[in-house]
């Protein structure tokens, strides 16, 4: 996530101003949040709420009670056609052959060096059809990759190898309701005897006389459900979502909390944890790369870093004392010697200790170690923890 | 958006308040409100020398780190120790318990530089 503010100096005179270059969009439910007072900021080319009140205070309702993001901003993609689960299986480092119909799994869209050009939930919606939810800054990228590499149809070939790849993007918008109490809102929405559905999985239910799919998913480490619907049926989900979430202690949150959440379970975000120039081994996220898979882009690169060892990992860091947070670009020492750069960095809300992710050399890897972060030239220690740095 | 009238102004938002010989600093509602959460303040040393607009104090929120200027030359006289404790009193009280630091003066024309209450409004309109 970018930076909302630079130094109150840097500001320009006019900050208030949303008037921007490049006029960023805005999601469906844009005036629902200025209604609500949120604080909008340009992100990844939209209008986004940074905030409504409080980032800690939207930060400890997700942990304890209920929070509701917007998310229309995430590119969403359907694939489908007869050849389709073969060929997403060329193209994306998880497995899709492990995927059962409604399962959905955390996968990378890779570069032929290796390199992550996105990170991604791609969910089984049917036996040949699937969604996949790309991250906002990203959705032109990872459309215009997945297209090129879309097979040319050989008409000898028939229906049987079809592909058909569609953004849906403008057309639809999402929500993630996050936190304990998401079961009870759930239930309020869809009503007592709707099914919820399993960890990783999605379904259609109907709403106020429309489908909306709800996937049992999110980005903050508390049980949740992320959302999505019809453009058109954005603001009447969010308002009934609200409106029915306050017995539930449901508060809106913004990009702010939603960042300070996913780092405490050390969820990495592209274009700050990730990059083209990062690949998922030295990421620490092997898990969701199927390396005996015959065949997908970026697999003999992972292969030879898997081989040779990644010479950088992705560590998450706790500072040792209070003081000032760590930040992304902050230098990383050990005995003096800089060993690498911090990525994400945070006060944490939940532990009340600045946290972090560095990329540090991978001989310096080792969980209790205690390294310094450089912050305005000073030296404060901090020690590489176990991932997730946040426990309930 | 609380804007006193009896204060002086910064472009860079702070706010100070004239003291005899001394000015008190802090940062504009408006700034406070921008930044959210303060959650760490790195308070100038006392008796430095700052020249006008040289950075001696850092703002953290939850987001970002931001430069604290000396809005005119001087020596830093007080600061707020009760902010290393209670960094969130800027977000409440920005304009009493939430203040910077007071800095002795050299020269009290300086002062003239600064905007009014009216010339910050129209900054941040």
């Amino acid at each position: 996530m970018n930076d909302c503010l630079g130094s109150l100096r840097n500001t320009r005179p006019s900050l208030v101003s949303l008037v921007i270059e490049d006029s960023p969009r805005k999601t469906p439910l844009y005036d629902e949040h200025v209604w609500l007072g949120a604080k909008m900021v340009p992100f990844a080319g939209w209008l986004m709420p940074v905030q409504y009140t409080s980032i800690v205070d939207e930060h400890q309702a997700v942990r304890n009670a209920l929070g509701i993001f917007d998310i229309s901003h995430m590119g969403q993609f359907i694939v489908d056609g007869a050849g389709a689960r073969e060929w997403l299986n060329t193209m994306l480092t998880n497995n899709t052959n492990k995927l059962d119909i409604s399962m959905g799994q955390y996968s990378f869209l890779l570069n032929e060096r290796g390199g992550i050009i996105d990170d991604l939930i791609v969910y089984r919606i049917g036996d040949q059809k699937f969604l996949l939810v790309v991250n906002a800054a990203r959705t032109e990228e990872d459309f215009a990759w997945l297209q090129n590499h879309v097979p040319a149809v050989e008409p000898a070939v028939s229906t049987a190898k079809e592909i058909r790849l569609t953004d849906r993007s403008a057309k639809f918008g999402g929500v993630a309701i996050q936190g304990p109490r998401t079961a009870e809102l759930f239930h309020a929405l869809f009503g007592i005897d709707a099914d919820l559905p399993s960890r990783n999985s999605i379904a259609d239910l109907p709403f106020d006389g429309t489908t909306v799919s709800v996937a049992r998913t999110g980005y903050t480490g508390e049980d949740g459900i992320e959302i999505f619907f019809r453009a058109t049926d954005a603001v009447e989900l969010w308002s009934s979502a609200l409106e029915k979430g306050k017995p539930f202690g449901i508060k809106p949150c913004g990009l702010g909390a939603r960042d300070t959440l996913r780092l405490e379970m050390c969820y990495p975000l592209n274009g700050s944890d990730l990059s083209p120039k990062r690949n998922p081994i030295g990421a620490g996220l092997g898990f969701f790369v199927d390396l005996t898979k015959r065949n997908f882009i970026g697999r003999d690169a992972l292969l030879k870093t898997k081989e040779n060892g990644a010479p950088e990992k992705l560590v998450a860091f706790r500072m040792k004392e209070k003081g000032p947070p760590p930040r992304p670009h902050y230098a990383v020492f050990q005995n003096g010697e800089r060993i690498g750069e911090a990525t994400s960095g945070t006060l944490s809300p939940s532990l009340n200790y600045g946290i972090g992710m560095a990329y540090i050399d991978a001989a310096h890897v080792k969980i209790g170690a205690q390294i310094d972060i450089e912050i305005r030239g000073k030296k404060f220690p901090a020690i590489i923890e176990k991932k997730p740095l946040y426990k309930k | 958006m609380n804007i006193p009238d009896d204060l002086l102004y910064t472009e860079s938002h702070e706010w100070i308040k004239r003291e005899g010989d001394k000015i008190r600093v802090g940062i504009t509602d408006h700034a406070q409100s921008e930044l959210t959460d303060v959650v760490y303040v790195e308070l100038p040393k006392m008796d430095r020398q700052a020249n006008a607009k040289e950075a001696i104090a850092v703002i953290e929120s939850v987001k970002a780190a931001s430069d604290i200027y000396a809005p005119v030359q001087g020596t830093i006289v007080d600061v707020n120790k009760a902010l290393e404790a209670d960094p969130g009193l800027i977000n409440r009280e920005p304009y009493g318990q939430g203040w910077i630091f007071v800095l002795k003066i050299d020269n009290a024309d300086d002062l003239k530089q600064l905007k009014d209450a009216e010339g910050y409004k129209k900054q941040i309109a």
